[in-house]
């Protein structure tokens, strides 16, 4: 029943994909229809799953594995199956359920954001891809499968951000995000080839057995740490984690619904979901590897997204911020707070981009009408009072804020909350002390920025009068999975009491998986943690909520009531502010770095090639020519002046002897008689 | 004195070689100097006949028997002969060149 079910949900959006992309032109408008039919029917099932499996089997893994290759005598390791397998347990089932809800609703929303499109049809086919393969990466139960699906999503991704094709800042958008990832996913594949080196299976299970076993790759844990880091790679590069986010932000060029669905909801947390996966076998060094990067990630994406105008870039970096957040939770073993931020973020976080399509959506329309090409639709310096013309975009937008603040009664509030309790509680017990301050401080920043593009674009007055009058609230199609995504921020869908997730259900169904590393303070040292999260955990929510309170009220000082120039703000910031517009200048040095790099790489191979390549042909050619004269004065001076010579000789001593030759008899005779003589003589003597 | 009348008073070998040597002197001078081909086949008779001295003086002084004296008459044989031929040669040239000094006749010159 499971098996064929999440089969079902797997391979419908495949389906999809299928006749769109070979028969999309030919179903005349209908497209969208089948496409979003199709995820609704994968959304009901994952919805049936979900239910089956909590209610009657919530302990259990299921797995159910056919082999796919099977070697018999494979070089080095014998018997050897490489398997399909589906894995089944709570973590699977909750994600499938997020995916095939946010693509639904994302299928829904582009029904009416992308209508009139030139490749209307070739857009809802992409959509489907990267549905079937996000659903791979969550329903695969081995790194292989894991591997393929986790590069399928990079294409599918590649595809969507450089939809518009164009334009060249897409197609160049779509290379860097899959150049980039590409980079994480080579650690990933390393990391991978190691395990597989070590264990010669590719399964969750198998490889976690052996491992609880005792048994480690090449026999040292130092190797086991290496693996576990080269796989998070990958998931560095998918969920833009430092030092390989830059793609991210560069990836809005993309439609804004896929950015929604796949650069905010699922894709860019499958990062997140790959390092869950593998969290029973991270060492604890490897575990802190991850937690600094997710801190520091957060931090410096937070820190950029404050001074961003363009309203989807704001949200990339807050995208990146919050992944951040959701990395330093699985790092410091906050391990359920991670993974609930990972699906109260994708509620929240695609609603934000969503509501941002809908408001640029607004704006392109309103610009459209008045012919205006130069005003950017994305810059929210020209929006503002945006408010009472899209009421349902703004009250939604509303509770989307306040759940990525953290602000009480909301999803955001919960799972922050818990992360913030985790990174505390793991400083208490370790003194990294850096950790909570670096997500209190982030939080802060999350619930400033965030309002200030709240309150510059619904509030206030407006750039200009005449786009105001012109903007209309979207479409129903459009407004209603805001609604939806709105409910789903708020805090009784995660949990009954609005102030603590551990009492939830999703508490009860996601575990922190225990760690089978050996040597590991397991469970021991999971039990403490447990403690000491329940200890501070009342500190810590009063003073996120001061926090978040305190960005909250400095956006409203600053930009609603205007008590404090921005511009003010921003001079004495200094040196901070201009990193910050800069993108801490992450881009001008990786152009610098790596472009220019390889550039001048390949410029030096050219050179190469031309002068000493080409020159070795060259010198050879000449080096031939020269032996060619060589050979050629050789042979007329050296043979030749021997033939010749030869020649001359008997020439020259035919014509000296043939003056002995007179003619005369007489002469003949003396020379007779004198050599007679002379011979008599010579001859005597002996 | 006495020694060198004894020595002519009774010739032995050595005064035959002598004279034959001289001969055989006179011939060559002959042969190698003369212009005329008449006096050139001259000098050849002179050399023939001191070569003839030689043999019968040796086989007067050895003990060749009448070798020498036998050799001597073919070799005068072969001389009559010679000169016959040699004479036919002589008039051939001149015939040719219209000349019988040697010098003049050197077609072969190199």
């Amino acid at each position: 029943m499971y098996v064929q079910l999440s089969l079902l949900i797997l391979f419908l959006p495949l389906l999809g994909f299928m006749i769109l992309i070979f028969k999309g032109k030919k179903l005349s408008g209908k497209a969208d229809w089948l496409a979003t039919g199709l995820l609704s029917l994968a959304l009901v099932f994952s919805l049936v799953l979900l239910v089956l499996k909590l209610t009657g089997s919530p302990d259990e893994t299921l797995t159910y594995v056919f082999n796919w290759i099977v070697f018999t005598d494979a070089m080095l390791v014998g018997s050897l199956a490489i398997e399909f397998g589906i894995m089944i347990d709570n973590l699977t089932v909750i994600m499938l359920v997020v995916v095939t809800l946010v693509s639904t609703l994302v299928h829904l929303y582009s029904m009416m954001y992308m209508k009139g499109d030139k490749h209307y049809e070739r857009y809802f086919a992409y959509l489907g891809l990267f549905s079937f393969s996000m659903l791979g990466i969550i329903l695969t139960h081995n790194l292989l499968l894991m591997y393929i699906f986790w590069e399928l999503v990079g294409i599918s991704s590649y595809l969507l951000i450089g939809f518009y094709y164009e334009k060249k800042s897409a197609t160049n958008a779509a290379n860097k995000a899959f150049i980039v990832n590409r980079i994480g996913d080579f650690g990933m594949f390393i990391g991978i080839m190691i395990l597989f080196a070590g264990f010669s299976t590719f399964s969750f299970g198998a490889l976690f057995d052996s491992i609880a076993a005792g048994q480690l790759p090449f026999g040292s844990e130092g190797w086991l740490t290496a693996s576990g880091l080269l796989i998070f790679c990958g998931a560095v590069g998918k969920s833009a984690q430092f030092p390989l986010h830059v793609w991210l932000p560069d990836a809005m060029e993309g439609p804004t619904p896929v950015s929604a669905l796949i650069h905010a909801a699922t894709m860019v947390a499958a990062g997140v979901y790959l390092v869950a996966r593998m969290f029973p076998m991270l060492t604890e060094d490897a575990l802190l590897i991850i937690a600094y990067t997710g801190a520091f990630t957060a931090l410096i994406a937070a820190s950029i997204a404050v001074t961003q105008y363009d309203i989807k870039k704001v949200l990339a970096y807050s995208t990146i911020s919050q992944l951040g957040y959701m990395i330093m939770a699985l790092g410091v073993g906050a391990f359920t707070a991670g993974i609930m931020h990972l699906i109260t973020h994708a509620a929240f976080k695609a609603g934000l981009f969503l509501g941002a399509g809908s408001i640029i959506y607004a704006m392109h329309n309103v610009l459209h009408d008045q012919h205006d090409h130069k005003t950017d639709a994305q810059d929210i310096r020209n929006m503002g009072g945006l408010k009472s013309k899209m009421p349902v975009t703004y009250w939604t937008f509303v509770i989307f804020t306040l759940a990525i603040s953290g602000v009480p009664l909301t999803s955001g509030f919960l799972s922050k909350d818990e992360i913030l309790a985790g990174t505390m509680a793991f400083s208490s017990l370790n003194g990294h002390w850096l950790l909570p301050l670096i997500g209190l401080t982030v939080a802060g920043l999350t619930a400033f920025y965030m309002f200030r593009l709240l309150i510059l674009t619904f509030h206030g007055k407006p750039a200009k009068e005449s786009i105001l009058n012109g903007i209309k609230e979207s479409p129903k199609l459009m407004t209603i999975p805001l609604m939806v995504l709105a409910a789903l921020s708020l805090f009784f869908f995660y949990s009954i009491n609005p102030f603590g997730a551990p009492g939830g259900w999703f508490y009860s169904v996601i575990e922190r998986p225990m760690s089978i590393v050996p040597g590991n303070l397991q469970p021991a040292g999971h039990e403490l943690f447990q403690d000491a999260v329940k200890s501070v955990h009342a500190m810590v929510m009063t003073l996120s909520v001061l926090i978040a309170a305190a960005g909250i009220l400095f956006a409203f000082t600053v930009y609603q009531w205007k008590r404090v120039s921005a511009d003010q703000l921003a001079e004495k910031a200094g040196v901070f502010y201009k990193g910050s517009v800069n993108h801490w200048y992450f881009d001008k040095y990786y152009n610098q770095l790596f472009v220019d790099g390889t550039l001048a790489v390949a410029r030096i191979l050219h050179w190469f090639d031309v002068n000493i390549i080409d020159g070795i042909v060259n010198g050879t050619s000449v080096m031939a020519k020269g032996v060619a004269r060589l050979s050629k004065w050789i042979d007329t001076n050296g043979i030749d002046g021997l033939v010749n010579l030869t020649a001359w000789v008997s020439q020259g001593s035919g014509k000296q002897l043939s003056k002995i030759q007179t003619g005369r008899v007489q002469t003949y005779l003396v020379y007779v008689a004198f050599s007679f003589i002379v011979f008599i003589l010579l001859f005597n003597r002996i | 004195m006495e020694t060198t009348l004894q020595w002519l008073a009774s010739p032995g070998l050595p005064h035959f070689l002598i004279i034959s040597a001289m001969l055989f002197g006179l011939g060559l001078m002959a042969v190698l100097s003369k212009r005329n081909v008449v006096m050139v086949l001259m000098g050849v008779e002179l050399i023939l006949n001191s070569a003839n001295i030689n043999f019968i003086a040796f086989s007067r002084f050895t003990d060749f028997s009448l070798n020498g004296q036998m050799i001597g008459l073919f070799v005068i044989i072969i001389a009559a002969a010679e000169a016959a031929v040699a004479l036919a040669i002589i008039l051939n040239i001149y015939n040719r060149f219209k000349t019988i000094n040697l010098d003049e006749v050197n077609l072969l010159k190199g």
